[in-house]
């Protein structure tokens, strides 16, 4: 009787005592993991926004108001031009005016120029925000010590004028207009490709494909693409879109002669590619979850297949559609190695005017900024940074609205 | 005139065997279903009345492993011949489903878009009266049309979807268990209908209600399984008098007087 | 029910053809479902073109006097400039920065796998679970920038900036790893929620308490869905391009010390072609010999992923 025994009575509970405590540690330690998760998130997004704000020691080779009594930054267009003529030398003046006439250049160029060319502000050193806000006595001192002639100021490297300034090769000046302008251009490129064609392609395997070899090797294909590494999609838009298709993608069709094939199209393009088997899952979900009763009710009063689709398959499965775009859609706006490869410009500086003209992208600066050793590059990389995470957040906020909104009503 | 002998019923069965794959779900069985007469089609579960009945109207056409042997005949032409366009043969052989399934859309667009696709040319508004009416259903929602028909009850929808059949003016309407999924008050609102429906259309019935069967229809046909091959036939088809009447089938005997199984 | 035979729509029409129900030629349908079907067709002309493409210049590539594959596949040098072809120098950094990945992704995703699906309340995983989606939407970019100009400079602080460079490997490995967790975790979770309840039911039956249940019972029914999780993290990992491409160093050289800089695959193919190249030479051609390479190797990690999630879900079906 007693060769198979069991705790019993108080030992018992001792026993399961310590299996549940053992199971509480391994709890802890599970949720712990979760919380490290959101750590590196806070981390993630603390250092950015420390990054774009703080301390900047600089020093210009001339004092503002040694040139006008109003804040340059106030100065109306007519003024900063009359800045321009007086403090430039003839040579210089006339060589910026072949460049592009100064009459039409904006305002906000020509207070670049004024910043660039006659104040020329020097960015000594910049400091991150924490240490700007809890140790400003310390850079005080240090500032002083180090370079005794700067000025030291709080600056937010995010500025409207961040915004809507051209790209420029001195960090104090730039901004990320030519960038927003390209991303927005390939955006738009990539999804009018990859929404028809991946919708097309998921109306095909959700409602025409019966169960063959041919169909579950598309299947398969479509779920081995969404793994490729993006790298790749950008040899392929490479060799393809920009060397072999460079006739069309350089628009030398449409007689433009100024370019190569390395322009937002072949970049748009390669990026639609990218995104199309993420489209193409999506609607399939979206169609999957259409309910049968729907469908067998349109062939019970006569429909056609493609009647069906059209009318009811479609409307039905529109807002997961969508949803699913949008995330495709922030998927392209962030991807950087493709644009790399198929030859973003990393300084350019006019905005572009078309599908066929060179082109750079929000995170192709984040890139070249974050690789450049000075602070004040890093700087503006966090800006960028935040810029280019509230795009992808109002686009995912958008998203899960539509979600919210057109819930299935089945 | 004079009429071939085919040309007096609504729709017949030579010798019909229904396949899923290799599973033979319904054999041999041989209908002559009577114009604008009710007919139902009773027996218990898994025998394959919704096969039979789906197959009137080639809804089976959409499970890929069905298949059909013999021959379902409409005014002599056998509807599943090669020339047959299974959209046209749903256009005369209207269905109604087991649980009310109107379009997520309004009312009336749920009885103009059939309308509309099959190319009807006409007034719109009052093929969509006309059809809701005849459904007993435009007294409740003419002044909501616009309204989604999701916002209806179960009742109301099911006759929807009688209505969306009948504006389509079908010859044949085929129903499956149509009232099972509603309440005792709306399943005798469909029953009185299908009476009504009945002056101008036939109409093919599934039901699990024997009562219901006795009620409405005017013949009835018993389905029972084979059990060695789990296949269904139809062992019994009469006026529905006979049937509860007087069966000649012990088996139909029990199972409407409900001492099967 | 006086005028009930009033408002009845018109009986079908009386003289009705037999013909009406022959086939009709419906061009437009067909045309659609070709269209349709060319449309999806598109996705497998994809991966052929990436084929042809890739194995093309890699032939090319291979053909050369100056290369081997022998020297390609046994060398440890990768120096274009004096003809020294060894994939190993950036295989190596490759595989440093992935295991590394792993080794942070693989039980921090698991564990918060467990987390969410055994124990958390709904109201808590909608909570956490969004936190994971936005980690998981994260423009790599941005990880790169988190790994160089915090990560780095933390690991600086702890570890000694003696011993570590501002390019390493373990920085950027971390921060890849940080990277996969959500991918880990989903799939993981998937999964584990995959295993149908009956088997927890029999588990509680038994005795087991529910951290019994999780581990000895649920985990183990789940493994091969995360097998599959471990799998897809890896060639994530492999694949990756700017987190290491900004934070592990721009120059080749064999070594799977995690402290020293050495650049991957992928960081390599951007590094090179991200400078004005010239097409048709060899170093141009030698980029889509390492392309072809990721390419295959993510694939078979892929497909392995894909047959054992197929498998899995036959298992439970
Ligand atoms: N799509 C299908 N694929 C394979 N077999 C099927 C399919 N639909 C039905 N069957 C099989 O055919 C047989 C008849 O099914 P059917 O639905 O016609 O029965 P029924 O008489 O309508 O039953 P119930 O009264 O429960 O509705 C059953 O054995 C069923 O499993
Ligand atoms: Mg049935």
């Amino acid at each position: 009787m007693t060769k198979f025994t069991y705790p019993q009575e108080q030992d018992l509970q001792r026993f399961v005592n310590a299996r549940y405590r053992t199971a509480w540690i391994w709890q802890i330690v599970f949720l712990s993991a979760l919380l490290l998760a959101i750590l590196s998130l806070s981390a993630l997004s603390l250092d950015v926004v420390d990054g774009a704000f703080g301390y900047v020691a600089y020093e210009f080779k001339k004092d503002p108001l040694t040139i006008s009594q109003t804040p340059i930054d106030d100065l109306q267009k007519e003024e900063l031009l009359t800045i321009l003529q007086t403090s430039l030398s003839k040579g210089a003046y006339g060589k910026l005016d072949k460049e592009k006439p100064m009459e039409t250049r904006t305002a906000e160029d020509l207070y670049s120029l004024v910043l660039e060319r006659i104040i020329q502000v020097k960015t000594l050193e910049t400091f991150p925000l924490y240490d700007s806000l809890f140790r400003k006595a310390e850079i005080e001192a240090y500032v002083q010590e180090t370079y005794p002639d700067a000025r030291l100021e709080f600056r937010s490297w995010l500025t409207p004028r961040f915004l809507t300034s051209p790209m420029s090769s001195r960090a104090e000046f730039a901004g990320v207009r030519t960038a927003l302008f390209g991303s927005m251009w390939l955006v738009t490129i990539a999804i009018a490709f990859a929404l028809p064609v991946g919708v097309g392609a998921a109306i095909y395997l959700q409602e025409y494909a019966r169960k063959n070899f041919i169909n579950t090797i598309i299947q398969m294909n479509i779920n081995n693409l969404a793994g490729v590494p993006s790298i790749v999609y950008g040899m392929l838009g490479l060799a393809i879109f920009v060397r072999a298709m460079e006739a069309f993608t350089s628009g030398a069709m449409f007689g433009i002669t100024d370019t190569n094939g390395r322009t937002i199209m072949s970049a748009g393009l390669t990026m639609g590619i990218l995104v199309l088997p993420l489209v193409i899952i999506n609607a399939q979900e979206a169609i999957k979850a259409v309910p049968d009763s729907i469908r067998q009710a349109a062939y019970g009063v006569g429909a056609t297949k493609w009647q069906t689709v059209w009318s009811h398959v479609l409307p039905n499965a529109l807002p997961g559609i969508l949803t699913g775009s949008i995330l495709a859609m922030s998927r392209a706006v962030g991807e950087t190695a493709p644009l790399i490869i198929v030859g973003a410009s990393t300084f350019i500086s006019i905005d572009p005017n078309g599908p066929f003209s060179k082109f750079t992208a929000l995170p192709i600066q984040i890139y070249q900024w974050t690789a450049r050793p000075q602070g004040e590059f890093h700087a503006i990389a966090a800006a960028a940074i935040i810029v280019l995470l509230s795009l992808l957040l109002t686009l995912n906020a958008t998203a899960i609205l539509l979600r919210n909104r057109f819930q299935q009503r089945f | 005139m004079t009429q071939p002998e085919t040309m007096q019923y609504a729709i017949e069965t030579n010798d019909l065997s229904i396949f899923y794959g290799k599973f033979e779900a319904v054999r041999d069985v041989n209908l002559k279903i009577e114009k604008q007469k009710i007919t139902a089609i009773i027996g218990p579960s898994g025998c394959g009345k919704s096969t039979l009945l789906r197959a009137f109207n080639r809804m089976n056409d959409f499970v890929p492993t069905s298949r059909v042997e013999g021959e379902i005949l409409m005014h002599g032409t056998n509807l599943y011949s090669k020339q047959i366009d299974p959209v046209e043969v749903r256009r005369r052989i209207g269905m109604v489903f087991q649980k009310p399934n109107p379009f997520p859309k309004s009312i009336y667009e749920n009885i103009a878009w059939g309308a509309r696709i099959n190319g009807f040319k006409g007034d719109m508004d009052e093929l969509v009266e006309q059809s809701l009416r005849g459904a007993a259903l435009w007294d409740e929602v003419k002044d909501k049309l616009k309204q989604s028909a999701y916002a209806l009850s179960g009742g109301q929808q099911q006759r929807l979807c009688i209505a969306r059949t009948i504006a389509i003016q079908p010859e044949i309407i085929l129903m499956d268990e149509p009232a099972s999924a509603l309440d005792p008050i709306s399943t005798l609102r469909i029953e009185e209908l299908m009476q009504e429906l009945k002056k101008n259309y036939t109409i093919l019935i599934v039901t699990h209600n024997m009562q219901q069967a006795a009620r409405v229809s005017d013949y009835t046909a018993m389905m029972m399984l084979y059990e060695e091959t789990r296949s269904g036939t139809v062992i019994e088809y009469d006026e529905t008098k006979t049937i509860f009447t007087r069966p000649k089938d012990k088996r139909t005997e029990d199972y409407v007087t409900g001492r099967f199984g | 029910m006086t005028e009930q035979t009033n408002h009845h729509p018109s009986p079908p029409p009386a003289s009705f053809r037999p013909s009406d129900l022959k086939r009709k030629l419906r061009i437009g349908e067909g045309a659609i479902e070709t269209l349709l079907f060319i449309l999806g067709f598109l996705t497998i002309f994809v991966t052929v073109s990436i084929v042809i493409v890739l194995g093309d210049q890699a032939l090319l590539f291979f053909n050369d006097p100056q290369v081997s594959f022998r020297e390609f596949f046994m060398t440890t040098q990768w120096q274009p400039a004096i003809g020294q072809f060894g994939i190993w120098a950036l295989v190596s950094a490759t595989l440093t920065t992935s295991l590394i990945a792993m080794a942070v992704s693989l039980p921090l995703g698991l564990s918060a796998a467990i987390y969410l699906s055994q124990y958390a309340s709904p109201r808590a995983r909608s909570v956490l679970k969004p936190i994971l989606e936005i980690l998981a939407g994260i423009p790599t970019v941005v990880y790169g920038f988190f790994a160089l100009l915090f990560v780095t400079p933390l690991l600086r602080d702890l570890l000694g900036a003696d011993k570590l460079g501002v390019y390493n490997m373990l920085s950027a490995g971390i921060v890849m790893g940080i990277m996969i967790l959500p991918l880990i975790s989903s799939m993981s979770e998937d999964a584990l929620s995959a295993v149908p309840n009956s088997l927890r039911e029999a588990a509680y039956a038994m005795g087991a308490t529910p951290f019994e249940a999780s581990i000895q019972v649920i985990l183990p029914a789940a493994l091969s869905g995360i097998g599959a999780a471990i799998i897809v993290g890896i060639s994530r990992a492999v694949g990756e391009t700017m987190i290491v491409a900004v934070a592990s160093g721009a120059t080749s050289k064999f070594t799977f010390n995690p402290l020293e800089a050495a650049e991957t695959m992928t960081a390599h193919i951007a590094r090179i072609s991200g400078g004005d190249l010239s097409y048709n030479t060899i170093d141009y051609n030698s980029l889509f010999a390492i392309a072809l390479m990721l390419f295959l190797v993510t694939l078979v990690l892929n497909l392995i992923s894909q047959w054992i999630v197929s498998k899995f879900r036959e298992q439970y079906e």
